[in-house]
């Protein structure tokens, strides 16, 4: 994270939750505003603290960007599209 | 190689469309995987499952999944369909097909890719049980004695 506010960029992405997530939510997806740089485990630890529901997510969730499944420490981009993914239970 | 639209469909699947997308008369062994949705001994009671997806990225993740298996099996054709929706006890949620000039390639493709389903697609699904109740399930969370299909 930025050391000051002053020089840090900010950044708009657009979080969406499924299935069981998006259940304990409320929503299935959610603009979240933070500075850059910024990681997708700054996304989870910004989703957990601005959404009620959202603190019974795990910690370290499985997340993909723009896609492709990430990890926590993967950089995050003005306009990604972060998701987090349950377990997957897919076939 | 992939002829379909999308590898998602609401409707029941059809083998009959999938054989046709892959067969060739120079693919001599085709090997076709059905999973289904099942109600035995460690569910409890199931009388469907709702499959749902983040479907756009099951999408993305098909297509880079079938080009890995084309890159192992530049021989084989293969195709897959994924199930979305209340799919009831004894219906197929998946079909995967693949051909190839002998049977060893079709056999080894067709399990790569529903490995790689299990591992990689994000879609989930919710057990409609019989008392009326909704379970999600956590494959990661809740062994089984049939990985084949969990």
């Amino acid at each position: 994270m930025p050391a000051t506010v002053d020089t840090a960029t900010p950044a708009t992405v657009r979080v969406r939750f499924f299935a069981r997530y998006a259940e304990l939510v409320g929503r299935s997806e959610a603009a979240v505003s933070l500075p850059l740089p910024a990681t997708v485990g700054d996304v989870v630890r910004r989703v957990r603290e601005d959404f009620p529901g959202a603190r019974a997510l795990p910690e370290r969730p499985l997340a993909a960007v723009n896609l492709k499944q990430v990890k926590l420490d993967a950089r995050v981009q003005d306009g990604d599209e972060v998701a987090l993914l349950p377990p997957i239970a897919g076939g | 190689m992939r002829n379909a639209e999308s590898f998602l469909t609401r409707a029941a699947i059809s083998l009959d469309v999938l054989l046709a997308e892959v067969s060739a008369p120079d693919r001599g062994g085709t090997c076709v995987f059905l999973g289904t949705v099942r109600d035995g001994p460690d569910e409890h009671g199931v009388t469907a499952i709702e499959y749902s997806a983040y479907e756009e990225m099951v999408e993305a993740e098909f297509g880079r999944l079938l080009a890995d298996a084309r890159g192992r099996w530049p021989e084989a054709r293969i195709t897959v369909r994924h199930r979305l929706g209340s799919i009831p006890v004894g219906e197929a949620s998946i079909a995967i097909v693949a051909a190839a000039p002998h049977r060893a390639q079709a056999f080894e493709a067709c399990r790569y890719v529903i490995e790689g389903v299990k591992q990689r697609v994000p879609v989930w699904k919710k057990e409609l049980r019989v008392d009326g109740s909704e379970v999600w399930v956590d494959p990661s969370g809740r062994p089984t004695p049939h990985p084949a299909h969990g």
